[in-house]
């Protein structure tokens, strides 16, 4: 569907003017990153004695009937890191004490940024535990100029194309295999790139076997304690281009909340 | 002898289902003295403290010197069969369609002349007999002329299946095949000659030790199912409810807190999901067509099984939280078992001490084995007790709480 606003704003200058109506003729499309919230769709597992986040469960109040005749509604209950997720700082040990760290005071400017998106969906596909490294970054700024300060890096791996959630989770043995960042790679992200934060297809922005790293989960460690942010369970990450995409990704406004589940939408021009 | 009960036929789809008729239940308050008892699967009847005279029908007062003082006590059984008879007609819709009916005229050897139903090895009089207790479909208590020496098959008489859940050829749905408890059941339920045996398997990503042996056996088959989804727990019954003819429950979740142990109702909140609300997911979703197949061919639907604990008696304060949530599933089943039994559904609550599994691992044994308590539960089926508690530490508990509950309690805090 086209919408004829631009009629309206015809005589507009402004960037949102021009913006609104890139949107309307669909010169910027607008990309959904979000997993669908379902209770199929799997949680964080952790050793069943420590805490545990709730998997996303839904429950009816009435669906035209006898509990409600003439509406349908449900009753919802999750975790703050449930399905596609916001990480904030305040989540990690390491972020504990930054100011404006909880999803409520983080700066509303933050949750419109550009992004990057590293494509390791080839070595991921190779070796589950793939840790993306300093050398793939400096390759990717090879071919499309480095990373800006401010900027989301997301890291394709394709792993949100894995439907069941068994090998979504893909765990053994010795516990989950999923792709994440190297703890060097974070360090220069952080340090060398100054950016935004850090976004995965997989359940967590560390790697499955993120714990064995040094320090454990690198990711969290260090984006959160130097006040940078995480996405998680993104999805469609193979239709955004290398740079030049908006990401627009508001957390729930929860008070000292650690995080959220939130629709993740880029902007993407064509 | 008892022919073997042989597979019996596919269901013919265009005739209506049979609905159930339920024996005669009306119970007077001192006779339901004998139901309690045979809910355990005890043979009870009340003695008289005053002159040991043993009486049948219970009575509020000793038929011989009129005291009051009666106690119930187990009785052996041994009788000699005077008469026998085979009901050929009745007006009742329960025999009227089960036709003919054996009923005997026994003196059991402490003394009363009861009518009993009677199992066709029962040699014609005179002969020896054992009488038994067995809750009938309507959940009361009947005796039983039991043969004095039975043969293999005995349990297939029609009459004790009648008040039996034997799982031999009936499709069980198991709600969680993960745990120890869980794997241990669906080998007993194999066994014991079941023909499909649903096994439960929430959380799929999950790979626990041993899954994969009950996932090789021919009967058992994998399902999704989550008792804390209820989309999961209705899209299942909508799946298979109608073929299920025994539900066990024995999902549970157990961690070891009471209250200042633990921060926050986490850990408490995930146990009365599972083992509260779980249940009730579980017989919203399955429980209706269970009903409506109680009386439908010689494998009707016939149980429903909850996993509870013997800590649903009594709290036990270093698994406190894990005790209340039992207490609420107690109660809650108390509920299914009065709405299952218009439909003549057996409803049996299992009460087992520690269990040998990952949860219990700092509980001084006696605890008990995943598989005891499988053939626990396989047995409740096959002998069609209400009420189990099986291994030392139920019994033992059960004895105190029924000694004095609250100098249990008082024990219980103390540390056991």
């Amino acid at each position: 569907m086209t919408l004829a606003r631009g009629h309206d704003m015809q005589a507009t200058t402004s960037l949102l003017g021009s913006l609104a109506v890139a949107l309307a003729s669909g010169r910027i499309r607008v990309v959904d990153l979000t997993q669908t919230l379902s209770p199929d769709f799997p949680q964080i597992a952790l050793p069943p004695e420590m805490g545990q986040c709730w998997a996303f469960r839904i429950e009816e109040i009435s669906r035209y009937d006898e509990r409600g005749p003439a509406w349908y509604w449900n009753n919802f209950s999750c975790g703050e890191h449930t399905g596609t997720h916001f990480d904030a700082p305040i989540h990690w040990i390491s972020g504990r004490d930054l100011p404006h760290n909880s999803v409520d005071t983080i700066p509303t400017q933050h949750f419109v940024a550009p992004a990057c998106v590293i494509d390791c969906s080839k070595q991921a596909q190779a070796d589950p535990d793939y840790l993306l490294t300093v050398a793939d970054i400096e390759q990717f700024e090879a071919q499309h100029g480095r990373i800006g300060a401010g900027t989301w890096a997301l890291m394709r791996t394709d792993w949100s194309k894995r439907h069941d959630p068994e090998a979504y989770q893909n765990f053994d043995e010795t516990g989950q295999h999923t792709p994440g960042p190297s703890s060097e790679a974070v360090q220069f992200l952080v340090t060398q790139r100054n950016v935004l934060g850090f976004g995965s297809e997989a359940i967590g922005t560390d790697a499955g076997q993120g714990y064995h790293l040094r320090p454990p989960y690198p990711c969290h460690y260090f984006m959160h304690g130097a006040g940078r942010y995480g996405l998680q369970c993104l999805a469609n990450l193979d239709l955004l281009p290398p740079t030049g995409a908006l990401l627009v990704c508001p957390p729930l406004k929860i008070e000292k909340g650690s995080g959220s589940p939130l629709r993740v939408i880029a902007l993407v021009e064509d | 002898m008892t022919m073997p009960l042989m597979k019996p036929a596919r269901k013919n789809p265009v005739l209506r289902t049979q609905q159930i008729n339920l024996p005669p239940w009306s119970r007077g308050r001192v006779a339901l003295g004998l139901t309690a008892a045979a809910a355990e699967g005890r043979f009870e009847l009340q003695v008289c403290e005053q002159c040991n005279a043993v009486q049948y029908p219970p009575r509020e007062a000793c038929h011989r010197c009129l005291s009051p003082q009666l106690k119930w006590r187990p009785q052996g059984g041994e009788a000699a069969l005077i008469s026998e008879t085979r009901l050929r007609h009745s007006n009742d819709l329960f025999f009227r369609e089960r036709l003919p009916w054996r009923l005997g005229l026994v003196q059991l050897d402490t003394g009363p002349t009861v009518i009993v139903h009677l199992h066709d090895e029962v040699a014609a009089p005179p002969a020896r007999v054992r009488v038994g207790a067995r809750l009938d479909r309507a959940g009361q208590a009947v005796l039983i002329g039991f043969p004095w020496e039975g043969s293999e098959n005995m349990a297939q008489d029609k009459i004790l299946r009648e008040m039996t859940s034997d799982p031999k050829f009936r499709k069980v749905l198991v709600s969680d095949g993960k745990t120890p408890v869980g794997q241990a059941l669906v080998q007993a339920l194999v066994k014991a000659g079941a023909e499909i045996v649903w096994v439960g398997h929430a959380e799929p990503w999950k790979k626990l030790p041993g899954f994969d042996d009950i996932t090789q056996l021919e009967q058992a088959t994998l399902v999704p199912l989550d008792l804390t989804n209820e989309r999961s727990v209705n899209e299942l019954a909508g799946e298979i409810g109608g073929k299920v003819d025994i539900v066990i429950n024995n999902a549970e979740v157990h961690r070891s807190f009471g209250i200042a142990a633990r921060r926050g109702t986490d850990a408490a909140r995930a146990e009365m999901d599972i083992n509260y609300f779980g249940l009730l997911r579980l017989a919203q979703a399955f429980g209706p067509a269970l009903r409506g197949r109680s009386a439908d061919g010689a494998t009707h639907a016939a149980a429903w099984v909850n996993l509870l604990s013997i800590y649903a008696l009594s709290n036990y304060p270093p698994h406190g939280t894990f005790s209340a949530s039992k207490a609420a599933a107690l109660s809650l089943s108390q509920c299914l078992r009065a709405e299952m039994r218009p439909a003549g559904l057996r409803v049996i609550n299992v009460f087992p001490g520690p269990i040998d599994d990952e949860w219990n691992q700092n509980m001084p044994p006696p605890k008990l084995a995943p598989a005891a308590l499988a053939s626990a539960i396989v047995n409740a089926l096959k002998e069609g007790v209400e009420d189990v508690y099986p291994g030392e530490v139920a019994q033992e508990w059960l004895e105190r709480w029924r000694d004095n509950p609250k100098v249990l309690e008082r024990e219980l805090a103390a540390g056991g």
